[in-house]
């Protein structure tokens, strides 16, 4: 008997518990649940304001390999004025970038009120150290990033870790400091819709061990990195705002929600937004609570305000690429 | 044993290389001496779903060796010929062969309509490898230069089928911009359109890459002020529309600054004036280039 065997007797404990605690999702009924969402007529002035909201939840990406500082201040620029023929149109909610081009937007976007998130913690496998992916957070916050996008421990949590897997997200969060977390589950390596609602169980839990955020906008679950297929789902996505859901029912703290990676078009974020205030309700329909990982979907939105403004069809070098 | 009904073909539009009904779910009734015929009515998003399709398929096509784009078209002209008799019963059946005689025009038969459309396709395919020599050059110029001007495709292009000679007419405006890697977006004959969507068939079993041919049918002045005002397409080839159409094209196409070429009081059963590379001329983009003599 070494401690080690106390100590795997309570980590049981714990996680078989947390088995326990999370319900079970219906996969079917899920997938038609979501199907659903995507049947409603949305026409003229509110699908203008569809359109104009989903574009103000937005988080600007780009996350290549190829990136440079060059890229970065375009896509800042884009941030801060979408369209320059329809300087009516909100700005987005942020721009998404790795931590060596933090500097760069944050100099571009200043006093813009345009976030800038940053991708963290060994973005997006996550195979580093911890010590290696808490230093890759705490920098990227000193570079001065508004918000970082970590990665969970995909690895430990299919193996059934999931104290380890909160224990980081703890850790990480800390290393946060006064920067929001958004918890990226990773859910096209999650397997089942079962993990995916305990992974947003345990990724809010261990959040709000540390303390929930309520002004300026909330930490959020995410559904993936964008480099993994497939990205973002309707279901995956419902199963994800139930939880958040239930945990404010249970505990009033509000959790914020940024589906990200797939979701390409204007209908599809409005189906997505119906899905939001069908789940959460109309307070969830701000950028401090919803947000949309996605590069090619800013231009989709703008094409589309573009048509119901001059009746026009635009063409792909009337906007800028992103 | 109870007397077998025949299976009556449903008659789609072509986008992408598939044949979806129209996404507004639309049809208009088309009278042929066989009964009425439902086909599917184009809307302006169809319209932008083609135009879409050419978009991603132009890029490759482009790309595609003079060879190998000489070779699909000829590949259709294959597959039109195997569908010969089909073909000239719906272009009968639509009174097809009531395209006027006018001035001294020759009348044509159905059976000639498809033969001369094949012939096209066929003339058309062998220019793939040629009317780059023909409509380029090497200009002369004073120093050691040499100096290129080759032609390349204007990009995704609209093609406004005539409403007589349904099939010839379509094979007239269609196989001048494909042979130059052109993506092509077509709107079939308002009146008689069952033989495009014929055609769309031959394409699709041609070996043409989804997307590079887009066959519309539906009402063409409806489609004509978007397919005018669109600025994802580059160019417009049209034969015979009507002066207030013609009107419609000009003013659209000043939004984007389109290259227009509308082809007025075309005998189209003459092979001296329809199967030319004049008629590529106007769908290609000329790109002059200066490279040093030697290096």
């Amino acid at each position: 008997m070494g401690w080690w065997c106390e100590g795997g007797a309570a980590r049981r404990a714990l996680e078989s518990k947390m088995r326990t605690d999370s319900p079970r999702v219906d996969s079917v009924m899920a997938g038609e649940r979501a199907a659903s969402f995507t049947k409603r007529s949305i026409k003229s002035s509110a699908k203008a304001s569809g359109l104009r909201l989903a574009l103000s939840m937005v988080d600007l990406t780009t996350l290549e390999g190829k990136d440079s500082p060059e890229k970065a201040r375009s896509l800042c620029g884009k941030a801060m004025v979408p369209d320059p023929e329809d300087r009516t149109l909100p700005k987005v909610a942020a721009v998404c970038v790795y931590p060596n081009l933090v500097r760069e937007c944050v100099t571009a976007l200043r006093g813009s009120g345009v976030k800038v998130a940053s991708v963290a913690t060994g973005f997006p496998s996550g195979q580093y150290p911890l010590e290696v992916r808490l230093e890759d957070v705490r920098r990227a916050v000193e570079a001065g990033a508004d918000e970082i996008d970590m990665v969970i421990n995909r690895g430990a949590f299919l193996a059934g870790r999931y104290d380890e897997v909160a224990e980081e997200i703890r850790q990480t969060k800390v290393a946060c400091g006064r920067a929001h977390l958004k918890v990226i589950l990773e859910t096209g390596e999650l397997e089942t819709l079962d993990n995916v609602r305990r992974a947003s169980d345990l990724a809010i839990r261990a959040m709000s061990e540390v303390g929930v955020r309520h002004e300026h906008g909330a930490d959020f679950i995410k559904t993936s990195t964008g480099k993994v297929q497939p990205a973002a789902t309707m279901p995956v996505t419902l199963v994800m705002l139930e939880a958040i859901r239930d945990w404010y029912e249970r505990t009033g703290e509000r959790v914020g929600m940024k589906p990200a990676g797939g979701i390409r078009t204007a209908k599809q974020a409005l189906h997505y937004l119906v899905m939001v205030k069908e789940t959460l309700g109309d307070e969830w329909l701000t950028p401090d609570l919803f947000r949309f990982g996605a590069s090619a979907l800013c231009n989709d939105i703008l094409r589309q305000l573009r048509w119901m403004r001059t009746g026009v069809y635009a063409s792909g070098y009337d906007q800028s690429e992103s | 044993m109870s007397e077998r009904m025949t299976v009556l073909k449903t008659y789609k539009l072509f986008i992408d290389g598939k044949f979806p009904r129209s996404e507004s779910g639309r049809s208009m009734e088309v009278r042929t001496n066989a009964g009425d015929v439902h086909l599917c009515r184009a809307s302006r998003k169809d319209l932008r779903d083609a135009v879409e399709a050419a978009r991603r398929a132009q890029p490759g096509w482009a790309r595609a060796t003079a060879y190998l784009r000489g070779q699909i078209l000829y590949r259709v002209a294959e597959m039109v010929e195997g569908k010969r008799r089909e073909l000239a019963e719906a272009i009968a059946a639509t009174g097809g062969k009531s395209a006027k005689a006018a001035k001294g025009r020759k009348t044509l038969s159905p059976e000639q309509e498809v033969t001369l459309a094949i012939d096209r396709l066929v003339h058309f395919a062998g220019w793939a490898d040629k009317y780059a020599q023909v409509l380029g050059c090497n200009n002369p110029v004073a120093g050691p230069y040499y100096n290129f001007t080759v032609p390349e495709p204007m990009g995704v292009v609209a093609a406004l089928a005539p409403d007589d000679r349904p099939l010839l007419g379509l094979v007239s405006v269609l196989a001048p911009a494909v042979v130059s890697g052109n993506a092509v977006v077509a709107v079939a004959s308002s009146t008689h359109p069952i033989p495009a969507a014929i055609f769309a068939e031959a394409c699709a079993t041609g070996d043409v890459p989804g997307g590079v041919v887009n066959i519309l049918t539906g009402d063409r002045s409806e489609l004509l002020p978007f397919v005018a005002s669109h600025r994802d397409i580059d160019g417009v080839i049209a034969i015979n529309l009507s002066a207030a159409e013609g009107a419609t094209l000009r003013k659209g196409v000043a939004e984007n600054l389109k290259r227009v070429s509308i082809h007025e009081g075309v005998d189209l059963a003459d092979k001296n004036t329809c199967e030319h590379p004049w008629w590529i001329e106007p769908l290609v983009e000329m790109k002059t280039m200066w490279h040093p003599a030697s290096v």
